[in-house]
């Protein structure tokens, strides 16, 4: 403290705090990560040769290429009936909030597997589609239930309304995370309610929604595999299908391991991308999202 | 209304205004003319702000009536029944009457000409390059032509709040109300936004504001009204109010804001 530094000089040269025990962590970290993969490698019960033949074979990619489709169809019919659910457990319409709530309640409250299973085996409980008015003769359409609803779509049902009822709450926090004053302030313009949710409030909703929707969509594909017991013919199902065949399970499931990795890694792309775009105004030097300049730094000014 | 020989822009009739048990405005009544700027005054808890925004209906009343232009605020009148109106006629009666809030409440993902278009756009259907145009002019008349294509974040709270009244302005209403509009301003920047509301003045506007800038209801204000426990004490010109009141509230208050 004897002289002040002259100004805009950097005259901090310090030795910077040292950390020994990050060193010690991560060498044993690297041991165990190196010895787990080295004996996999290593060991004489995995057909090594199979697994890279099967890595790419039609019906494993096809698999995957169906895991990929039934993700992102259900995550966006999901998204769409949350929003919808979203805004009427909000309303002040007792009836909406009720059907609402119930339909959360209900989807939350019981096992996925269940519901998948009953899609499935719903032409066992209706086994015709009549669309006709009750309590007459006059029937429009009638067809059997499996062929109006093949395991697909039972699939594809299931994994969208149940993933509906908990991104509802994930877009409800997400509306409610937006000022009082917005509404105010549109209000106050003239703007009607649903005007105001669209183009004020759900637009900045979107920058609390999209991490958890991102967190969702890890999960959807992931949940894809319970479609094997239905039999919809995904990344999961083909790869049992196979190694019940030629025996080889653990195989067959490195295979699929890794094709879930890869898909996963590649679908965090867009919520990036989706980060961005509504990040738009909520920083100050750039007007754009602190996610976008993020680099080493850390990002966030 | 024939009492007066022309309809007051804003009429209040003896509005009242509860939450729970307790009643914020105990009967409020007073005429605003066209053209004339009506400064309300009282300490914080004396209903002003709540009064204000019940002109907008903001805030419904539970009892009295509210009239601007010669519109009953809120309701439709059939006799002696009244009628809650739809959402959607609320929303028209509201595209006459401009608001400015404390707190500015522009909308942080859309730039400061995204923030004036929005409502003419949506709201009254005018097309973007007339919006684009009114607004950049509604930008230069606030000072802030350079800044068309700032979010707010960009923006210090005295450009915000001037945006702010742009975009209230591009709904080219008949009133305007202000609610306490440089109280959460840095006291350097609450000069611009004052000199902009004069200005407002000056062009004719008819204006209510929620104010302690006691400096500017002197130099602005047609009409002072003082304000405390929900009820008008005092109203006059502010040459009556500010330097002669007759009560004892209204001097304690300016002394204290002084």
């Amino acid at each position: 403290m004897t002289q002040a530094p002259a100004p805009g000089e950097h005259d901090i040269v310090a030795k910077p705090l040292r950390h020994p025990w990050r060193i010690v962590w991560a060498v044993v970290l690297l041991v165990v990560v190196g010895l787990f993969v080295y004996s996999l490698a290593t060991a004489p019960t995995i057909n090594h040769a199979m697994v890279v033949q099967y890595l790419f074979s039609p019906l494993i990619l096809n698999g995957a290429l169906l895991t990929v489709v039934l993700t992102v169809a259900s995550m966006v019919i999901a998204t769409v009936l949350a929003t919808v659910l979203a805004v009427m457990k909000l309303s002040e319409n007792p009836l909406l909030k009720v059907i609402a709530t119930a339909y959360i309640e209900f989807f939350r409250g019981t096992p996925l597997l269940l519901q998948i299973v009953f899609w499935g085996y719903l032409g066992m409980i209706f086994p015709n589609v009549i669309v006709g008015i009750p309590f007459t003769n006059i029937v429009f359409f009638n067809a059997p239930t499996h062929e109006v609803i093949p395991m697909l779509a039972a699939g594809l049902l299931a994994l969208s309304l149940n993933e509906a009822a908990y991104a509802a709450e994930i877009v409800r926090a997400g509306i409610l995370s937006v000022d009082a004053g917005q509404s105010e302030a549109a209000k106050s313009l003239g703007m009607s309610g649903w005007y105001t949710m669209r183009r004020i409030v759900l637009p900045q909703a979107m920058r609390v929604i999209i991490p958890p929707m991102g967190n969702e969509t890890i999960s959807m594909l992931k949940s894809t595999a319970l479609l094997h017991v239905i039999a919809v013919a995904e990344l999961y199902t083909v790869a049992t299908q196979i190694s019940s065949q030629n025996l080889a399970q653990v195989e067959l499931l490195i295979v699929a391991a890794f094709w879930y990795l890869v898909m996963n890694t590649v679908l965090g792309f867009p919520q990036r991308y989706l980060e961005r775009r509504y990040g738009r105004g909520f920083s100050r030097t750039t007007g754009k999202t602190r996610i976008g300049r993020g680099g080493l730094n850390g990002g966030h000014v | 209304m024939a009492a007066t020989s022309k309809t007051p822009m804003v009429r209040a009739l003896a509005v009242r205004k509860s939450y729970g048990n307790k009643e914020v405005l105990k009967g409020i009544t007073l005429d605003v003319q066209a053209g004339e700027v009506l400064c309300l005054l009282g300490p914080s808890g004396s209903g002003k702000s709540t009064f204000l925004r019940c002109i907008n209906h903001l805030e419904t009343i539970n009892g009295g009536r509210i009239y601007v232009g010669d519109q009953l605020i809120g309701y439709r009148e059939a006799g002696a029944v009244l009628h809650e109106m739809h959402p959607k006629e609320i929303a028209a009666q509201r595209r006459d009457i401009g608001m400015v809030f404390q707190r500015f409440n522009l909308f942080p993902h859309l730039t400061a000409l995204e923030n004036i278009i929005e409502a003419p756009m949506g709201v009254a259907g005018m097309d973007k390059q007339k919006a684009t145009d009114e607004a950049l002019f509604l930008l230069k008349r606030v000072g802030l032509d350079e800044h068309a294509n700032h979010y707010p974040s960009q923006l210090s709270g005295g450009q915000q709040q001037r945006v702010a009244i742009a975009r209230a302005l591009a709904m080219k209403p008949k009133l305007m109300l202000f609610d306490e509009p440089t109280s959460a301003l840095d006291p350097e920047l609450v000069g611009d936004v004052l000199e902009v509301m004069k200005d407002l003045a000056k062009s004719g506007m008819t204006m209510i504001v929620v104010t302690h800038e006691i400096g500017f209801a002197r130099d602005v204000a047609d009409t002072v009204v003082f304000m405390d426990g929900g009820v008008v004490v005092e109203a006059g010109a502010p040459e009556e109010v500010l330097d002669n009141p007759q009560h004892e509230r209204t001097r304690g208050f300016l002394r204290s804001v002084r």
